[in-house]
């Protein structure tokens, strides 16, 4: 008699917590759009004096202006080219640095000590520094977001080859594949997963380190649209500025996600069955 | 059938040494496999049967010894060691080289059942159909030596005789030797011709497992055989 009865009550909560995790979607957006109504309310209202914080609605428009009159492609552009230059020279050392600590016994005694002691720095105190070695020109921002993207790629990329289960290289060697193989068949595609996570921490970093580089003396760029505006208490630009980059981590770190399922698909397979 | 010329021995092993810090493992282990002969590799806990397996497989620097193995071996272990981010007919023709390498590996599935799960994630196997794929990837080089490291030993009790089953016909198919490393009493008097003791880093005792196959746990001689093994492992029968 028990066995009749459990199965409808097994095939019924399957669906019963889809449509609750359906609903939750929801509720997850009130709270975000009761927050704007009413940050948009207490600025109508003069609750929040303008010069201190703009209306939602006024930073849009702000932002439709910017955009409209092409000043802000310009920013964002240069910005981006800041960003990625930055994140090439500090993400391709961090890439060389860490495989060659990680796979030699030579390159972990050279390479590790220096870099353990450097990462204790907080990179971004050493704008004086930077100033004094490359000047206040392009050079010091791309410098500091290599600096801030080398560290998180640096630490994961090695730990990444070293958690290799040292079983599955064994298994690789008795398949035949030398050193060169093994490389780029088992240590590369295992550590894969370390390095997309360093990665999405490394342009964290890239975006931290643009927002300080750009307040030092940048002719361009968003860093530098938002320090103008704040020279002419443009409040809402500064706000705008802000609402940009946090844009582009969010969008940037989208992408990471999305290069990660589709190079990862591997590990997908463990929910799928 | 029972005399074996010396041409005939594939993999010959002589005085071979390996000691982990102060603790002598093998002390001097000579052995022989004649082609298409099964030898299994017994002993406690310890005794060094993997890693004897282990320097046959070039996996260690630091045995020493006269070693003669065929250049073409395939090695399966208790583990599948499958890599998780290759699929199941890659993870087969991982290293292999020429043409047609795609059809060789699902050939080698086929014939150990798992055609269909040529584009599955390791991930997505049973423990069973992990070690068939791995078994394989053995396979797949036309190996004259298989090299099996407990290769059932992770397996429950079911899937293990499927999986002996399985190895011995493979075996009547392509005629490997093989050593297989096992603690399995009965699985070693199932698949072997010959069964070596290990004991003390050397072989200890070797006796030819003549019985006709393929075996069964019931034939007569069997128990026999089983007991007088187990007495020489340090379990006698009460």
């Amino acid at each position: 008699m028990t066995t009749t009865v459990t199965p409808p009550v097994v095939s019924r909560q399957a669906p019963l917590r889809r449509r609750i995790r359906g609903q939750r979607r929801w509720y997850r957006l009130v709270s975000p759009v009761v927050l704007l109504v009413a940050w948009e309310v207490a600025s109508r209202t003069g609750l929040l004096s303008p010069e201190k914080m703009p209306a939602p609605s006024v930073v849009a428009e702000t932002g439709w202006r910017l955009a409209a009159d092409g000043s802000l492609t310009v920013h964002l552009v240069d910005s981006l080219t800041r960003a990625l230059i930055g994140l090439a020279i500090g993400g391709g050392l961090a890439l060389v640095l860490g495989a060659a600590a990680a796979l030699l016994r030579l390159g972990d005694n050279a390479i590790d000590p220096p870099v353990q002691m450097a990462r204790m720095l907080p990179h971004l105190g050493l704008v004086p520094l930077l100033i004094i070695w490359v000047g206040i020109g392009e050079e010091l921002k791309i410098s500091l977001v290599a600096l801030g993207s080398f560290f998180p790629l640096y630490f994961n990329f090695y730990s990444g080859i070293r958690d290799i289960d040292q079983r599955l290289v064994e298994a690789a060697k008795t398949c035949g594949l030398n050193q060169w193989q093994r490389l780029r068949h088992v240590v590369l595609p295992g550590a894969l997963p370390s390095l997309f996570l360093g990665l999405r921490l490394a342009i964290g970093a890239a975006w931290l380190s643009l927002v300080v580089g750009e307040q030092v003396n940048a002719q361009t760029g968003i860093g530098f649209l938002m320090m103008e505006a704040r020279e002419f208490s443009q409040t809402d630009v500064v706000v705008f500025g802000l609402l940009v980059y946090a844009l582009l981590g969010l969008l940037s770190d989208v992408l990471i996600r999305i290069a990660e399922r589709r190079t990862l698909a591997w590990r997908r397979g463990l929910q799928a069955t | 059938m029972a005399t074996r010329p010396a041409s005939d021995v594939i993999v010959s092993v002589t005085g071979l040494h390996r000691s982990f810090g102060d603790t002598v493992v093998l002390d001097g282990a000579d052995l022989t496999v004649a082609r298409g002969e099964v030898v299994a590799l017994l002993g406690g806990s310890g005794s060094g049967k993997s890693t004897l397996l282990r320097a046959l497989a070039g996996l260690d620097d630091s045995a020493f010894g006269a070693i003669d193995v065929p250049s073409h071996f395939g090695v399966v272990f208790q583990e599948h060691r499958l890599l998780p981010w290759k699929r199941v007919v890659d993870n087969v023709a991982l290293g292999l080289r020429g043409a047609d390498v795609r059809r060789r590996a699902l050939e080698a599935l086929a014939e150990v059942g798992l055609e269909d799960r040529g584009d599955a994630w390791p991930a997505e196997l049973s423990g069973g159909q992990a070690q068939r794929v791995a078994v394989a990837r053995a396979l797949v080089r036309e190996p004259s030596l298989l090299l099996l490291d407990e290769p059932f030993g992770a397996l429950d009790a079911l899937t293990r005789l499927r999986m002996q089953q399985l190895l011995e016909r493979l075996r009547v198919r392509h005629g490997f030797a093989a050593l297989l490393v096992t603690h399995d009493v009965d699985e070693a008097l199932l698949l072997a011709d010959r069964a070596l003791v290990l004991e003390g880093g050397r072989i200890a005792e070797e006796f030819e497992v003549t019985l006709p196959k393929p075996r069964h746990q019931d034939d007569p001689g069997f128990g026999g055989l089983r007991r007088h093994l187990l007495e020489r492992l340090g379990v006698p029968a009460t």
